[in-house]
Order: C-alpha cells, then structure tokens, then sequence
C-alpha cells in the first residue's frame, strides 16, 4: 500500500495531515493562512483560506510536472535569398502553430502563473517522427500546407523546423493561489465551499480532475481546464441553480450531489466523459423534513448526509444508473460533518468531542460499513510541548462545547431521572430487535418516515427501528445497524447517544466513563473542523496505527526497513535459534550411532485427477494419481509420480520421477484448475502432462506438496540464491532456476530443457534482476514491487514459504471484450449482423463469443472490482460513444464514420483484481511500464546500483539509492525527454541505450557513477523503414528488436564511439531479445517446432558467442537457460513467459 | 539468516539419546542388556519402543509379561505426555543418555493409563488435535478437514514424516491477519511439584488494546511464581522443547513453532539446578 495522506483542519484553522504509515498528525507548515476547508485527492489538496480564496497544493513528485510548449519556423525558398522567412502573402505566418493557421513567435509564449518556470530556452527538435533530421532541424515540402521530409529535394520549395521548450510547475508542497478570476472578471464574491473530483469520469486529458465550488451567496462554479499538465484550471464558470447551495461533494466519478439553504439536497445529472459538469439538477428531499440537510458527502457508489439535527444518514441504492438513490437509512452517531475518500471510505468529526472518526467495516459489499472508531493520534505539536497543548485544547474546549454544556444542563434533571429505566429498556430492546431481524415482517423502505415519527421517543426508536426496516427483504441493512448498535452500546462513543438533540445529554452521561480509556484523555484531544480523505488510500483490510497510539511507534520502525524486519532481529527469536542448535549439539551429536525409533518409510499420497490424454482425440479422462515418497540413497527426498489410467479397458500406467521434473506450472483456463507436469523429454515434445484437480484447494495442496518434494529432491531450500534465473509466466506466476553446480560442467554443458524451474509467490508482469540479488518486478497493473529476500508465498504456505518477508501483493488488471454491429440501409447500425459475421460480443479475433454476462474473470484468483465500461483508449481512436467503423469484419479500425464504412465495434473493459502473497513490497509511487539494472557492478554493499526505468508514463527514471542493503533504492531522477519512451536497457560500463514511443533509438551520453543520469541522448537512426520495440544491452552489444519481429545487432561499437555505425539484421520471428553481461544473447522466438506440437515463445539461447564474434552462429532451443552459467557471473535477466493453456503450449515474451 | 521454517524443523527432529534398562527385579532367563535409542521428542513413549519391547522378550518368558511402562528414578512416565515433554520435566539437567527403566509387572494404575493399543494413542492424539483447534479456530478448521486428512496428521507423527505431517498442520496455524492471531492460545503448563497435573486457562495471543502477548505475560497471569523477582536469583526455568525461551518471545509466535504435534504448547516448568 502507497503512503497517501489524509488531511483534516483544526478549529484554529490549522491544517494537518496524517500519513497511512504515521502516527502523528503532521501540520502543514507552510500554510501562511488558517484554512477553513480542504478537499483532497491524491495529487494535490484544494484549500479555502481565512481570506476566502482558493489555494492549491500539489504533492511534489519525482516526475516533475512539465509541458512543452512547441511552435514553427516557416521558411520559403526564392532565387535571391535561397530560404528566408520572406513568405508569399498567401502563406502562414513565419512563425505559427503546427497547422500554420495561428501567429505563434517565440515571444509570444508566457508562463500562464507565477507557480510556473521555464526550464530552459527554446531549442531546435531535430528528431522527425523518429528519424534524426539534419543538424538544423529543417524538414521540406513542396508547398505548405504538405507532406514534409527530411531531406532537401529539388523541388523542396518551403521548410519548416520544430521549436521546443518546456515549462515545469514549480509550486509544488506549497499553497498556491487561485485567482477567482471567471470568464467574464473577478467572480462576485468569495468561496464558502469546495470539493473536488471526478478523476474516474474520464482518463483523457490525463489527470482531468473536477473541482466545485459554492460561493457565500451560494452559487456555484466548476473549474474548467484541470488536468496533469494544468493543475490550476484555467477558469471558473457558473452553474445554474435551483436554490442557493450551502454545500456541494463530488465523488470520484459522476456522482455530485449538493444541499440547499432550506436543507433539500440537489443531484446532478448528466455528467458523462463528454460533459463532466453534467447538465442538470433533481431536488432530493431531506432525511428529516423537521431537520433539513446540512451536509452531503459523496464517494463512487455512496450518499452520505448529515441533518441539522447532527444525525447521519446513508442513503441506498445509488448507481451510476440512479445518482438519486431510493431511501435514507438512519445510521448511528452523532457527526458535524462527513467526507467520503477512496474506496468509499468514510471519515467523520463527532458533534460531541469533535475528533475524527473513521468507519470501520466499510467493503464493495457492505458500503455502510459497521462502526465509527476514533482517529487516536497526537499532533506532532503535542508530542514535542504536551503541557502547552493541552492547556490551549483544554481553552478551546471549553469554547467550543459553551453552547452544548448549556443544553446538558437544562436537560439535566428530566434525563437523570430517566436515565436509569430507559437503559434497562434498551437492553430488553436490543434483545427483541435480534430476534425481530431473523423473523420479522418484511417492512418496505418508506420505514424510515416511520421512523422520524418514532424520533420524538429516541434511543428506543433508534434501536429498535432499524431491525424493523430491514426484515427479511433487506438483511444486510438491518444487520449492518444493528451489529452497530450492539457495539456501540458497548464501547463506542458514539453509542447510545440518541438521534435527536434533546438526548444528547442522556447520551453523553451514559457514555462519558467510557471515554476516557484514550491515553491522551479526552479534554486532550485536537479539535477538528474539517476532514478530507480523497488522497487516503486505505480501505478496510488496510492495517493502520492510527486508533491506538501506544504501539504505533513500534510499528513504524517495521514499515521501514525492507529486508530485515524486527522480528528477524529481536533477541528473543536470535536466543530461540542459538538454544535451538546448542540443544542438538548436546543431545544429538555425541549419540548419532543410536538406532532411531522410528525407521523411514515410504509415503504414498493419492488422489483424483483429471488427465489430458497423450493420444488423440485429446480429451479430459480421469485418472488416479499417487505420488510416492521415499529417501533416497544419499538421505534426501525422493519420489516418482504414477498416473493410473484406463486404456482400452487394461489398466495403464504412466510415471514421471520427481527429480526431473524441471517446471510446475498452473496453467490458465477458466473452468478447471489445471496444471501442467514437464521433465526434460516432455518439453522437447513440448507435449508436457496435463492435469486438472476437482477443486482450487485440492490443485494447491498438490502443487505444493510437489513443488516441495521437487525442491526437496533436488536439494534446494530456502530462498533463492544471488545468482537465481528469474522467470514469469503469462499468468504472471513467478519462478526461479538455480544455476547448480553440476551445470557450470564448462565443454558439456547441460541443455537449457533440464533446468529445473521452481515456483516463488507474487504476481508480475515482468522481473528483472541482476547477479547481486537485487530484483525488481512490475505488475499488470504497473505497481512496482522490489524482491524482499523471502521466498514462498501464494499457494505455497507454511513449509514452502519464509515467514518475513512475504507480503500481501495486488494485481489490477482489465478483461476486453468486443461489441460487433453491422449496418444495414433500413435500421442503420444494429447488432444484427450476417449469417457469416462474427459474434455480436466477441473477443479480439471475434472467434470466440463473449458475452458481458458470460465472460468470467481470468481464472479463479481474480475478482470483478468494477463494472464493465466503454473503453476509448483502444489504438485507432473512438467517437464519441466509443465505436471504431470499418469497411468490414477483420480489418483496421478508424474513429469515425465514413460512407464506406459497413460494420463498427467497441471495446468494453472491466476491471479484476488479484490479491496474493509473496516475497514483494511495493516501492511506491510511480508506476512503471519497464525497468532495467545494471548486471554486474558494486562490489560492495553500499555501493549504489544503476536501475533505470521508464514510468507508465513515458518518463525516463533514474533510482538513487539502490544498493544491496536498500534494493528498493530511494528516490527517482527524472530524466528529461522530447517524447514518451518505451524500453529502456542499461549494459556494461553505463551504457545507457533506450527507445522511444516513435520506434527511434537513444543513447544517453556521460552516464558514470557520478553522474548516474548523464547529460543528454544521442538520436540513432533506426534500421530502414523499422520502428524498433525494445533494446538489450550487454557489455559491449546492444541487440533490438522491431515491429515486425527482426533482431538487429548493433555494429561498429568502440569505447571511444559507443553509439556505433549501423544496424545488422541477425534473424526474424524474435519477440524479445536479452543479452547478458557477457554478452550471452537469449531471445524468445517464435515458431520453433517441436517433436509433439509447434511452439511460438521458446526460450532461444545463442551458441557461438565468442570476444571475436559477438554475434555469435546459431540458435539453441530450449524451455529453459543453457549451462554457460559459470561463463556468466550472470545477470541471471531472462525475462519470459511461459503461456500454457489446453489447447496450445507457448512460452511467450512479455 | 536462518528462517522460521528452520525452527519448525529442528523442532521435530529433535532427539533424546536414551538407555533403556530392563527393572532388576523382573525374571529373566539371561541377563538383559541394556537398549539404546534415539526418541523423537514430539512422539509418545508408547508409540516408539515396539523395538524396545522386542529387545527384552527375547530374555523373558513369555507368561512374565503383562503390559510395558516405563520409569525414571522411581516416577513413572505418562505415556500419553510427549517424550520431549517428560524428558524436560523430569530430566532435564540429568546427564545423556536419559536411562529409563522398562518394567513387565505391576503395572501402576493410579498413575498411567493402560495404553492396549496404538489406537488409543492415535484417539488421544486426535483429541488433543481437537481440544487445540476448538480454543484457536472454535474448531471450524478441524472440522472442515477430512477423515484422511485426520489420518494425514496422525500417520505423519506415527512414521516421522515432517513434510506428511506439516503439509496438514499448517492449515491449523492460520489465522485471519487482521485478527493478528489464534482466538486463545492452546497451551499446558506442567509443574514437577505440584499435584495438580497441568494449568491450563483460556489465554489470547493479543491483549484488548492490541499488545501482543508474551510468555512473560502469560506466566504473570497463570503462574507468576516462574517469574523471577529484580532482587533475587533464578528459581525456576521455563522450559519448552529443551530450550528456555525468553519471556519477552510472543506467545502467538511460540504457539505456531513451538508447539507439539498435538498443538498445543507444553511448557515445564522446573526448578533451577542449584550449582
């Protein structure tokens, strides 16, 4: 889980903010003013100030936020002055836009605030669309405006070159101010309140946020132009009301809902992709009609309202469908206001003592949560100065709570008296109400009208009426109050306290003694006035020190430190271990001639399986399986795995031995769990054993007791060595190879096929690791993840698996499937199509029908997390509703429509979610598309460790810090580029070689260890008419490969001209070259022919590789790595994938 | 560094060095020698010397025999405590090898329970299994085992089948990680001179406000005497597994390494040798 912040404002104006990972409210320091209210999402912080303006505050990141700014120089040619910027008068200006139809000089470009910088002067693009231009930059036509090249031809009449410069944003962990400038001048009064949202409305521009905002006079503005690039907007425009708003929410996505001066609320409708600010409003009225609304809070799926009366209330049944929702449920506590933050997560600040709250219990399936439970952590004031502290909270308590000790004291007398009965009532009450929920009468909705009526009576209307609400045809509403109220009435402060004011005495002296277990004691407490979660990312397995503050600093320290966590440290675990070892020595080792007890069997485990079958028809025929476990000759493990089955009515048996089986791998498929058996026999007929257990259980426990015995054969324990192979599957399952003795045999080595692959816990998408240990992964979802030295994890627990080190690991990713229509004159576009025309919903290839209904997850670890939506980011472009046309069914598809189109499609994505365990954690923030680290290098342990990567982005990143005591490294470099980036490999001596998003090839000059980051990139032309996909750099080689599968080898490289001369073309069908410190080359090819089945993704390794020869002679083909591995001191960076379903075997690059 | 699954490991096999010798006054028809072997520690006494028993009727005669039990310096050893257990409780600070008396006759009633069968060491076992998982999981994943699972665990402590065993054992030491351990901790604690044949209370992993318990704090709360005062010197070891963890050691931690095959934690507690 990322450190995000969660930010609240004191009574003082004080804004603070409490980081997932502290324990201590931090005040914003540089805050010159006192805010009244902040609104927050993960980026940055909006703020109302004391002066009603608006500031900002965005959370510095080590990706700058930067834009270019570009223009162009026009230039025509004429006999006398050759090129000059003496232009027709027909023509575009010298200096204009790209289209030529704006007046852009140099001089006109200004920097849109003073939160804003240049970063340097303007300069000449010489890259043109990924092929170096000459040294000016000029590229020619015949005539503007028209197709322009790179070379000067004699007809090239007009040239024009591309100008450059950026500006970055400097403002950042600073408030900065808005100017409340609208369209039309200064707005006509200051803002009352904020709210900020609407990220997930739509991904383009990147970063598009929507901000609301109420002024005193209660209108309200929506902040236009807000995205990555923009953070501030670029100008407020008025939306038309109803009524005068007090108070507005945004959610994440297009929920916005708003409260009216008279205590109506306002939804607003219409917000879709195309219109964030939505077009219209609907009244909702009020909870209570007596008590109107006061305040809302929205989140993707939930309302949240609080009435004059300090009540809370949920309302039900909001979808993206239905913003408006269907009823109120009455919730239990007392709040002043409530925010809705990440993951519909609620925090609150009690009406009684004024602290923060936070809902405990809130899941996708239980949005209203359970209790409240109270956010119990000092400010860091009060830690340094407790005694101050308290006495200036112990005055502002006493200001504050002057108007509610008054009302305590009126009521004091009537309450007392009845204090004693009506509690012996409530407990009666809550007995009844149990029993009311499991047989009630199924009582509609409109309950909670009824229970307004019941509120002049409270704490019995409160306990009762929400069992009688739900019934039977609601459950989960009745149980969520009335598990609520039984934990309240027993701890929570928040308990028994009534729904209505005039209880509120009774409430707080019912309750007050059970307050005062917080340590801090509760005239201590920091007064909060507002609360924003929108940054924080918690939800409710997240594990967090915030609710009891005498561990929290232990616990701390354990977050910290990566590798070595306290646990490992403590001295009562180092005194287990050495008694431990002292014990066997005392007792063991002098008596090792005695005869032991118990003599060693052999152990037989059975079970059913399903096999598919070696012969054709291929089919799924059940089979018993055994695996028989013996010691072997040496004392170690053995076993042989049998697989009885029937042939033509004779039973038949099949058998593998333990010790060469080289790979257990589970294998995709979304009806059985399946998994597949190789040795190295099977994987030359690339045919291995196939098996399927009844349950996902059963396939795990199999999977780990063979994984085991496997291991246990072989001798291997415990984590896996500095010089590991790692490998992911395209299921994403991790493995690793020990190079082992046996194979560094130097003129025999052993062949790739019998390398044995063994299985760690986590979840990647690809994995990278030099031949220090020190290893990186990224998920699908870009998360980064730095290997933690354990090993296990995942299925394989307990035995299998380290105790530290082994952490919760996610995965994100999206399942595509494809809407199919076809034209036709009568209805136009329907999805109707022809006899021969694919499936209406299909997948990419339109083979195979999938249905939203119908299309499960990819296999049983994940789970849907959202719904499906259209997808408008798929290559080719979309309309506005997300369709791509085309002339017919397969072809290229094209955003718009044009008369010959006959058939469109769109492509609707849904999200799953994976969570396992395994050696990872996470190095949080910026997510990342590829990763490289040096091979070799750092001698010692501190010495750092070059790690490039490139951001999710496009953004080239230098890792500062990375060293085999800190892997994870400290902080990235931003390391600037003209255009997003898409590979990026680092090799011997710095060498530094990336490529582009255009297909063109960098090389970073004057990368040292002084420099990590070196100066600038030196443009190298790509092969012709190629645009390249991905490089590999070894010591002195760099291999790429493009496009279309062809690898080239990089000619002509010296150290005094490490760029080199040209592109050698070496094979085809390549998807992924690596080449090792050795300059050892393994590609992933495809179409390798095997003795049983045709595979596309083999494991290629390059015979021949000599000092003299780098490009070696011929391929080896294999599953696994060849045995050079005492050759190569190795980067141990294979990256690939093995993909294993039923119905074909391949082992694919990522 | 050596990793928790090591603990594990050496936990199972560990080994008491161990003489028999048969009671001198049993009939034999040749002098008998002594037997030596090497007992796992997690096993019962009862179920590990079908070779001891074999050694000595080779000297008797076959209508001296009445069913085996065994002593040490005149206490008689309760075969349905684990070995590693007795060994700790009655001769931990003798010297190896621990020289057991093997008796035929007059067998003691009030003392031991008759023991016809490795059937009725496979029920106690099972029960204990059993009694553990209904204070750790309020028996929900013992219950939601099979029979051959059942028989998984017992015939992995019957043939000293770590891996056979474990693979099973794990499931009973899972927790819900927001819970941060078992429900109570399922523990004995054996005293040598008190009557009483063990303490054993419900006791959680984790206090009320989220401390994490340790053998300290249990023994505070359940036999504050172990606890030895500022002022004067060790009276009692607390000792598990031949080892003598210290008090600060979590208790949750304890329970998912330290514990017997039957899950529960055995914990000794013995005077400390006056030398």
């Amino acid at each position: 889980m990322p450190v995000s912040l969660l930010w609240a404002v004191d009574v003082y104006g004080r804004v603070y903010s409490l980081s997932t990972r502290g324990q201590q409210w931090e005040q914003c320091r540089d805050a010159v003013l006192e805010f009244k209210r902040v609104t927050a999402v993960q980026q940055c912080c909006w703020g109302i100030a004391c002066d009603h303006h608006i500031y900002l505050n965005v959370h510095s990141s080590d990706v700058p936020i930067r834009y270019q700014e570009e223009t162009f120089e026009n230039q025509r040619w004429n006999p006398m002055d050759n090129f000059s910027d003496r232009l027709l008068p027909s023509d575009r200006w010298q200096w204009s836009n790209i289209t030529g139809l704006e007046h852009q000089p140099l001089d006109s470009f200004f920097l849109p605030s003073t939160n804003w910088e240049w970063e340097g002067d303007w300069y000449i693009d010489e890259n043109f669309g990924g092929e170096p231009t000459e040294k000016e930059g000029w590229t020619y036509a015949i005539d503007f405006p028209a197709t322009y090249t790179k070379d000067k031809k004699w007809n090239s009449c007009v040239r024009r070159r591309r100008w450059i410069r950026y500006r970055r944003y400097k403002a950042t962990d600073n408030w900065a101010t808005i100017p409340s400038e609208g369209r039309s001048g200064p707005l006509p009064d200051p803002f009352n309140d904020i709210s900020c949202g609407g990220w997930e409305i739509s991904e383009e521009p990147r970063g598009r946020l929507s901000l609301w905002a109420v002024s005193l006079q209660g209108k309200v503005w929506f902040r236009e132009g807000i995205h990555h690039h923009s953070p501030e907007g670029d100008g407020w425009e008025e939306v038309s009301l109803p009524g005068e708003v007090v108070q507005i929410s945004c959610g994440p996505g297009d929920l916005v809902w708003a409260v009216l001066w008279e205590g109506q609320l306002i939804v607003r409708e219409g917000i879709t992709r195309d219109c964030p600010r939505g077009s219209s409003w609907v009244v909702v009225d009020s909870p209570n009609p007596e008590a109107g609304a006061i305040h809302v809070a929205v989140g993707d799926n939930v309302v949240w309202a609080v009435t004059k009366d300090n009540k809370v209330w949920y309302r039900r049944g909001i979808n993206s469908y239905n913003p408006r929702g269907s009823g109120w449920i009455g919730m239990i506590g007392e709040m002043v206001m409530i925010n809705v933050g990440l993951n519909d997560q609620v925090w609150g600040i009690s009406c009684e003592d004024r602290a923060v709250y936070f809902r405990q219990g809130v899941t996708s399936n239980e949005l209203s949560g359970k209790a409240w439970k109270a956010v119990n952590v000092p400010r860091d004031g009060d830690i340094r100065s407790h005694s101050s502290a308290s006495s200036s909270s112990l005055h502002s308590a006493g200001c504050f709570f002057s108007g509610e000790v008054r009302a305590q004291s009126v009521m004091s007398e009537d309450s007392d008296t009845k204090n004693g009965p009506q509690r012996a009532v409530l407990e009666v009450k809550r007995e009844g109400a149990t029993t009311a929920v499991t047989a009630g009468p199924s009582i509609p909705e409109e309950e909670a009208s009824l229970r307004e009526a019941d509120a002049k009576s409270p704490p019995l209307a409160l306990v009762l009426s929400p069992s009688l609400s739900g019934g039977p045809g609601d459950p989960q509403w009745s149980n969520v109050d009335l598990e609520e109220t039984q934990t309240h009435l027993a701890v929570g402060p928040a308990g028994v306290r009534g729904d209505a004011a005039d209880t509120c005495s009774l409430s707080s002296v019912a309750t007050y003694t059970l307050c005062q277990e917080e340590p801090y004691g509760a005239d201590e407490h920091p007064l909060w006035a507002w609360v924003s979660g929108g940054g924080c990312g918690v939800d409710c397995h997240s594990q967090l020190n915030w609710f009891n503050s005498a561990t929290a600093l232990s616990s701390s320290v354990q977050s910290m430190s990566l590798s070595i966590s306290p646990a490992q440290t403590a001295a009562w675990r180092k005194q287990i271990f050495e008694q431990l070892s002292e014990r066997s020595k005392r007792e063991m080792d002098n008596f090792k001639h005695y005869e032991q007890a118990i003599e060693q069997s052999v152990w037989v485990k059975k079970g059913a399986m399903q096999w598919w079958r070696d012969w054709k028809p291929h089919k799924w025929v059940d089979v018993r399986f055994a695996l028989e476990q013996f010691s072997g000759p040496e004392g170690n493990q053995d076993g042989i795995l049998f697989l009885y089955y029937n042939f033509n009515e004779e039973k038949k048996y099949l058998h593998a031995f333990i010790n060469e089986v080289t790979i257990l791998v589970p294998v995709l498929n979304d009806s059985k769990h399946t998994f597949a058996v190789y040795t190295a026999e099977r994987t030359k007929q690339r045919w291995p054993i196939r098996l399927a257990a009844a349950t996902e259980l059963e396939m795990h426990d199999w999977l780990a007791l063979l994984s085991v015995s496997c291991c246990d054969s072989r001798g291997i324990q415990g984590p896996p060595s500095k010089q590991a192979l790692w490998s992911v599957t395209c299921k994403g399952d991790v493995f690793v190879c020990e190079p082992s003795p046996s194979l560094e045999a130097c003129p025999y080595p052993t062949p790739c096929d019998q390398m044995f692959w063994h299985q760690v816990g986590g979840h990647l998408r690809l994995v990278e690791c030099n031949s220090l240990g020190v290893v990186w992964g990224v998920g699908y979802d870009h998360t980064v993840w730095v290997y933690t030295g354990g090993y296990g994890g995942g299925f394989l627990q307990g035995l299998a698996s380290s105790t530290d080190n082994i952490y919760t690991q996610t995965d994100v990713k999206c399942v595509y499937i494809y809407e199919n229509q076809r034209w036709n004159p009568v209805t136009g576009y329907t999805n109707r199509g022809l006899p021969t025309d694919r499936y209406m919903w299909s997948d990419a290839t339109g083979l195979q029908e999938c249905t939203k209904a119908n299309t499960k997850p990819p296999s049983p670890h994940w789970t849907w997390v959202a719904d499906w939506a259209i997808d408008y980011g798929i290559s080719g472009g979309t309309d506005r509703e997300g369709w791509q046309y085309a002339a017919d069914f397969p072809t290229s598809y094209h955003g718009h429509k044009t008369l010959k189109d006959f058939v469109r499609r769109r492509r609707w994505a849904r999200k799953c979610k994976l969570t396992t365990t395994g050696p990872w954690q996470e190095v949080p923030p910026i997510p990342l598309s590829d990763v490289t680290i040096i091979p070799c290098g750092a001698q010692s342990i501190v010495e750092p460790i070059p790690l490039w990567a490139i951001s999710n982005k496009g953004d080239v990143l230098c890792r500062l810090g990375v060293t085999l005591l800190t892997p994870a490294g400290t902080s990235w470099l931003h390391v600037g580029t003209d255009q997003p980036f898409k590979s990026i490999s680092i090799g011997g001596a710095n060498q530094v070689w990336a490529i582009a998003r255009d297909g063109s090839a960098f090389y970073r000059g004057s990368v040292t260890a002084q420099s990590p980051s070196g100066d600038c990139w030196y443009h190298i032309p790509s092969p012709v008419r190629q645009k390249l996909q991905q490089v590999s750099v070894g010591r002195t080689s760099v291999y790429t490969v493009d496009q279309h599968g062809n690898l080239w080898f990089r000619q002509g490289l010296t150290p005094s001209c490490p760029q080199g001369s040209s592109w050698e073309h070496i094979s085809n069908n390549v998807r992924k070259v690596s080449v090792g410190p050795l300059d050892q080359v393994w590609i992933i090819a495809d179409k390798v022919q095997g003795s049983h089945s045709l595979s596309c993704g083999t494991v290629c390794h390059r015979l021949g590789v000599q000092p003299m020869e780098p490009k070696g002679q011929s391929w080896d083909y294999g599953i696994g790595l060849a045995g050079h591995v005492q050759h190569f001191p190795h980067r141990a960076l294979v990256i690939f994938k093995l993909c294993d379903s039923v119905f074909e075997h391949c082992i694919i690059v990522i | 560094m050596a990793d928790d699954k090591d603990v594990l490991r050496d936990v199972w096999f560990g080994r008491i060095p161990t003489c028999f010798t048969l009671y001198q006054d049993e009939i034999t028809e040749r002098e008998a020698e002594p037997f030596y072997l090497l007992l796992p520690r997690m096993s019962y006494l009862t179920l590990v010397t079908d070779k001891v028993k074999k050694h000595f009727l080779k000297v008797m005669k076959a209508e001296d025999i009445e069913e085996m039990w065994f002593d040490f310096e005149g206490t008689s050893l309760k075969w349905h405590y684990p070995i590693g257990l007795l060994f700790d409780l009655h001769a931990s600070n003798t010297a190896l090898p621990w020289s057991i008396t093997v008796h035929f006759k007059n067998f003691p009633k009030c003392d031991l329970l008759h023991c016809p069968s490795n059937s009725v060491i496979e029920a106690h076992f099972m029960s204990s299994i059993k009694e553990a998982d209904a204070l750790k999981h309020k028996s929900q994943v013992i219950n939601d085992m099979q029979k051959k699972d059942h028989k998984q665990l017992w015939m992995g402590l019957q043939n000293d089948k770590f891996d056979q065993f474990w693979a099973m054992n794990r499931k009973l030491m899972e927790y819900p990680t927001e819970e941060g351990g078992f429900r109570y901790i399922p523990f004995r604690i054996y005293l040598t001179m008190s009557d009483r044949p063990f303490i054993q209370k419900l006791f959680r992993p984790i206090s009320p406000d989220g401390h994490t318990h340790t053998l300290g704090d249990l023994l505070k709360e359940v036999y504050p005497v172990a606890i030895p005062n500022d002022d004067e010197s060790k009276r009692y070891q607390v000792v598990i597994h031949g080892i003598e963890p210290l008090l600060e050691t979590p208790l949750q931690w304890l329970s998912e390494h330290l514990s017997h095959p039957d899950n529960f934690l055995h914990i000794s507690v013995i005077p400390a040798p006056s030398d």
